[in-house]
């Protein structure tokens, strides 16, 4: 779906943001990238929907190099939900701010009317149709911004930093609805650096340092292996710090949830009574 | 010593249909380390602008009951006379950073008390130093990385030396480490300075091990409020779906299944130790 070859890319300002990433995602993979801030997570992104061009190299999406696609073409096949919420949102009602992109890319009114009713409904904000997005807390604004993005179906879904600002009970209501349109086929790119998160949803995980990646495999294997975790300054899920505390006992350390941890040391504390 | 107390404080938001919150009566003593925490939209926030006065003065509204900070009738003190005593840290530091440099932002809110230079100068270079960006001082704010503006936020308001800090979610824009490192400061802030430190934060798995004091809000009101080992433990905490640390459920599970430690831990430190005498028996 998504073909990355060895892309370098360059700010104006002399920043070089990524040096030298190759990477393929395949159509109805779930993957997370992540890494420090500044890393380089957000503008790889931004390659895979042709905000920004690699400034030596390729990206093609669906087969199609993003130099010879206009970015609004793209974003047909590839929705961008933004980390903050407020640079996306401008609209003076929910409901407009749904219709907006489908109004754009040309959509009949009565399929628009379906479309921005389904959107509001899956995602819970159908009270909201008449308010100002800017009447919402933080967490609902999120939602907004990724209807308006549902709305008009991409196959990708690109979704930067979606936990931030959310409480415990809405990162489990994201986590199911990511995994839900990750099971109907839809491609789905998380931006995070919420290990907790990702321990829980279990995606294949890029992680990624100074603008290049240093590793990419399932999230137990990345998460739990201390020194690629060093490497990219990220700290491992709370459950693998415990047992990565207590390797001289000879534990398994590639341990990231509760209920994996339990039946570990269950099993250990039987061994030891025989 | 109290430093904060309130009594029966409910608040309706101008327009607003019902209270955002409810009946909240609450203590806090001079030098707690408090996090305040519970689900989206259940008045963590509102509560905040009470305690520095933003709250009746700024948003106006329906204000009732008591409400007493650092010794001051807040509703009978104006938000600057408020803001000397109370500092508030936003979630987003972009948000609150405006000036050309690092050393222009941290200065204004001291130049707009009218302090004298000298003063200036000298509250400046301390709060850049305890908050660990001497280096930074000529930066624009807008070329730093998330977590060193989150630094600037704080050295402005510790600038002004208040009594208490409110920290609204200071880190959910930052890395773990990045994360570690601003809970850090604001520890040392809480133990070496004394500051009374009123955290709201989702992420308890970061930041509980900090705290001596936990207050759960759900709905506008206080639904749980006390020592961390025992708030996290209980049934209410589960109920509500407050984040409660990894350790934490890691010891509720090994104790339905008939494994118990020797105490409740908030913190992955905590857990290795308590399991170690387990396991090694």
């Amino acid at each position: 779906m998504i073909e990355v070859k060895n892309v370098f890319f360059t700010y104006p300002t002399g920043v070089e943001a990524l040096k030298g990433i190759s990477l393929s995602i395949r159509n109805g993979e779930f993957v997370a990238i992540m890494g420090q801030n500044g890393a380089g997570k957000t503008t790889l992104v931004k390659q895979f929907n042709g905000l920004l061009k690699p400034t030596k190299g390729e990206v093609l999406v669906d087969g199609v190099s993003t130099r010879n696609i206009s970015v609004a073409r793209l974003a047909r096949k590839v929705g961008f939900v933004f980390q903050n919420p407020d640079h996306q949102l401008f609209s003076e009602t929910v409901e407009e701010e749904i219709a907006f992109a489908l109004r754009n890319f040309g959509f009949k009114e009565n399929t628009l009317k379906k479309r921005v009713t389904w959107a509001l409904n899956l995602l819970d904000l159908t009270e909201y149709r008449k308010t100002s997005p800017f009447m919402l807390s933080g967490g609902e604004r999120k939602r907004v911004a990724l209807a308006s993005v549902l709305a008009w179906n991409p196959k990708v879904v690109i979704l930067d930093e979606p936990t931030i600002g959310q409480d415990h009970r809405q990162k489990e209501i994201l986590r199911q609805f990511i995994v839900q349109l990750n099971a109907q086929g839809k491609t789905v790119v998380i931006v995070t650096h919420d290990v907790e998160f990702v321990a829980e949803c279990s995606p294949r995980v890029v992680l990624m340092a100074q603008g290049q990646i240093v590793a990419d495999g399932d999230a137990k294997r990345i998460l739990t292996d201390p020194n690629v975790a060093l490497q990219a300054s990220i700290v491992p899920p709370q459950i693998t710090q415990v047992f990565l505390g207590l390797t001289d006992l000879g534990l398994s350390t590639d341990v990231i949830d509760v209920s994996e941890a339990t039946k570990v040391l269950l099993e250990y504390l039987e061994g030891g009574n025989r | 010593m109290l430093i904060i107390e309130t009594k029966n404080l409910t608040y309706t938001y101008p327009g607003g249909i019902k209270p955002s919150i409810r009946d909240v009566s609450l203590t806090i003593e001079k030098g707690e380390f408090v996090i305040l925490t519970g689900p989206s939209g259940c008045g963590k926030t509102t509560l905040c602008r009470c305690f520095n006065g933003l709250i009746p003065h700024f948003y106006a509204g329906q204000l009732e009951g008591e409400l007493t900070v650092a010794g001051l009738q807040v509703k009978e003190h104006p938000i600057y006379e408020m803001a000397q005593r109370v500092g508030l840290v936003f979630q987003n530091p972009e948000n609150q950073l405006f000036a050309l440099s690092v050393e222009k932002d941290v200065a204004f809110g001291l130049e707009n008390l009218g302090m004298p230079r000298e003063e200036i100068r000298k509250r400046v270079d301390w709060a850049l130093q305890m908050t660990g960006i001497e280096e930074l001082e000529e930066r624009a704010p807008h070329e730093l990385s998330g977590g060193q503006q989150q630094r600037v936020a704080i050295a402005c308001v510790l600038a002004m030396q208040p009594d208490i800090m409110v920290f609204d979610e200071p880190t959910s824009f930052l890395d773990p480490l990045g994360a570690q490192k601003i809970f850090e400061v604001i520890n040392e802030l809480n133990k070496k300075l004394g500051v009374t430190v009123i955290l709201v934060e989702h992420r308890l798995d970061l930041a509980s091990k900090y705290a001596d004091h936990v207050i759960i809000m759900d709905e506008g009101r206080i639904v749980l409020n006390g020592r961390p080992k025992e708030i996290f433990d209980s049934e209410t905490a589960r109920l509500i779906g407050v984040g409660i640390p990894k350790a934490t459920q890691l010891w509720q599970i090994l104790r339905e299944n008939g494994i118990k430690l020797e105490s409740i831990p908030t913190s992955s430190e905590e857990a290795v130790r308590l399991l170690r005498e387990v396991l090694k028996t």
